[in-house]
């Protein structure tokens, strides 16, 4: 499983799963992707280079997220994927995405949050959960 | 956790090692046993926390989860001692709700309900994936977080009038566009005049029941069946995104070792970094009120196109996502508290000052909508509030079911079914939106307005009844 929504009363709560860090953020990609597309198949026609840095993995995750949630607002893109390398607290990332105008009907994130978030390595890789306010 | 109930409607959570002051949730029995079913007392306990939190951390009774904060959360800061949390505030800054009364009676509605609908879902749009018709530059958008509904008026989107019935006449003091990053400008810039997504709304609804003649008057709402009409939204991106940088500037600067949740990061309210943030939710509200203001002019053209003598006029718009430095007596004394309500409406009683000179005899109006389909309710505040809740009351039905499990169990043909029962005409951007927000998925509005009133903290006027939802 790449990532599943939980339950939370009023917000958006996922986690998402990977062998590497660099996939686990990817994968969360994918799960604010599937929220914002309200389950349409977006296609990867444009592409984008993201530099994004944090003071540690969890800042470096909420500003990822507000990067990508934020490009529907200024540029009208909607993401569908991303390819991530992080180095430290620091990440680039190629994101995939389309304009958000060759579709009907968009939702909209308005912010991740740190309420219980968490990243972590399992015996399986990386995990991490996160709550976003929409 | 230990929890009391210490008089009808009223809990205590008793203080805890390093809880400041108690928590107390405004709830009956039944809207308890709900509130009890996730994080919201959790979430009452770690507001407790902060510094230079004033006698209680207070749930209202529309009550559930959020983050930081709970929404329908309420706690007042000494100014001197205490701090301001954005996460006390919410993302979506002065998000509220305006209520517009207009001289149209139910059956001439009905006539032309679906054109108006669609009139209305054409004018407001959603602006979720593309912009409204109202495209700022630098300057006018400065103008927008400086003056608020004031530059509305100026630019004839706004009359006089309109701007008496807003909440600090639509523009709050303070507000500072230099303390608005760029990116929170860039995501904001095309966003004046669009609803957002999730529940905000436009309902059109009829006054059912008047419980108090002689208040709803002093509203304008003068007769059943006079349709009124509900705008629900807020500062759009341009506060999402002004919220998320101070809480990250807050944390950077003082750290969130101390804390319960990283989500209550805050700064001194007297700090560099706490006013600041006051000049830029300041900022963020008046485009809020702007934008309630927008959509109302959007809604004016709509009606006029098929009601060309139609008379549309604001009651009053308020927010629910706020903090507000008011004054309240404290052990006899007069002080100034910074009071954060996040999903809670401010409740004002006859003759405070803040409340518009028509309505201050009989206090300030207040406006609960319901859930899509269910009624929505006009209150009046009272002195009572500012007694026992920092001068506040509910602002929703609040949230029962997750938006995951509403998608997994409420089926599409049940609802439209259910609103076609109960003769309401819905426009939506999406099904997937409509069953998220379903009736099902919220509490009892009936129940949180009876426990406002029995508690005397918002006191009901009158009820309204759904007859067009629009949904972004």
């Amino acid at each position: 499983m790449k990532y599943e929504f939980l339950e939370h009363t009023a917000d958006i709560k996922f986690r998402a799963y990977g062998k590497t860090l660099n996939e686990v953020f990817e994968n969360a990609v994918l799960a604010v992707s599937e929220y914002l597309s309200k389950g349409q198949k977006i296609k990867p026609k444009k592409g984008k280079i993201m530099n994004v840095s944090g003071r540690d993995k969890e800042s470096l995750l909420y500003n990822f997220l507000e990067e990508i949630i934020s490009l529907l607002d200024t540029e009208n893109f909607i993401v569908v994927k991303a390819h991530v390398m992080l180095r430290g607290n620091n990440l680039r990332a190629e994101i995939y995405g389309d304009s958000a105008s060759n579709y009907n009907s968009l939702d909209q994130i308005k912010a991740p949050t740190y309420s219980e978030m968490y990243i972590k390595e399992t015996k399986h890789g990386w995990e991490l959960q996160a709550v976003m306010d929409v | 956790m230990k929890i009391k109930k210490i008089a009808e409607n009223i809990w205590e959570i008793e203080k805890e090692e390093k809880m400041n002051v108690p928590g107390i949730v405004f709830a009956s029995d039944s809207l308890m046993e709900k509130i009890k079913l996730d994080k919201t007392l959790e979430q009452v306990n770690n507001v407790a926390f902060l510094q230079g939190i004033v006698e209680k951390s207070i749930a209202m009774p529309d009550a559930h989860q959020g983050y930081g904060f709970c929404v329908g959360g309420v706690a007042a800061f000494d100014i001197e001692k205490g701090i301001i949390s954005p996460g006390g505030i919410g993302y979506d800054i002065n998000c509220g709700v305006r209520l517009l009364a207009t001289n149209l009676k139910k059956e001439e509605l009905l006539r032309k309900r679906e054109q108006v609908l669609d009139e209305l879902f054409k004018n407001v749009p959603s602006g979720v994936g593309h912009g409204g018709e109202f495209k700022l530059n630098d300057k006018e958008l400065d103008e927008v977080l400086n003056n608020g509904s004031k530059w509305a008026l100026k630019k004839s989107y706004a009359t006089e009038e309109d701007i008496k019935h807003t909440e600090d006449n639509g523009c709050i003091a303070g507000a500072d566009a230099s303390k608005v990053s760029q990116k929170a400008k860039s995501r904001g810039r095309n966003q004046l005049g669009t609803l957002g997504a999730g529940n905000h709304f436009v309902e059109v609804q009829e006054v059912n029941e008047i419980f108090n003649k002689e208040i709803a008057k002093i509203f304008g709402l003068n007769h059943e069946e006079q349709i009124v009409i509900l705008i629900h939204t807020g500062s759009r991106g341009l506060g999402h995104q002004t919220a998320s940088d101070y809480i990250k500037q807050m944390e950077k600067e003082y750290g969130f070792k101390d804390l319960p949740d990283r989500e209550l990061a805050c700064a001194p309210i007297g700090s560099k970094l706490g006013k600041e943030y006051r000049s830029a939710m300041a900022s963020a509200a008046n485009f809020a009120f702007t934008n309630r203001q927008i959509i109302t002019h959007q809604i004016r053209k709509s009606f006029a196109k098929y009601f060309p003598k139609s008379e549309i006029k604001v009651v009053y718009d308020i927010a629910h996502n706020i903090a507000k430095f008011e004054e309240f007596e404290i052990n006899g004394e007069k002080k100034v508290l910074c009071v954060h309500r996040k999903g809670a409406t401010r409740s004002f009683g006859p003759g405070r000052k803040e409340i518009p000179e028509d309505y201050r005899p009989v206090g300030c109006p207040i406006f609960i909508p319901g859930s899509m389909g269910t009624f929505s309710y006009v209150l009046v505040g009272t002195n009572k509030a500012r007694e026992i809740s920092f001068a506040s009351t509910a602002h929703g039905a609040g949230r029962l079911l997750s938006r995951t499990f509403a998608k997994k169990n409420i089926s599409a043909e049940s609802l439209k079914q259910e609103l076609k029962e109960k003769d309401i005409a819905i426009k939506a951007g999406s099904v997937k939106g409509m069953i998220e927000e379903a009736p099902e998925a919220y509490k009892d509005v009936n129940e949180v307005v009876k426990v406002s009133h029995e508690l005397g903290i918002g006191n009901l006027v009158a009820k309204l009844k759904p007859l067009a939802v629009m949904k972004g």
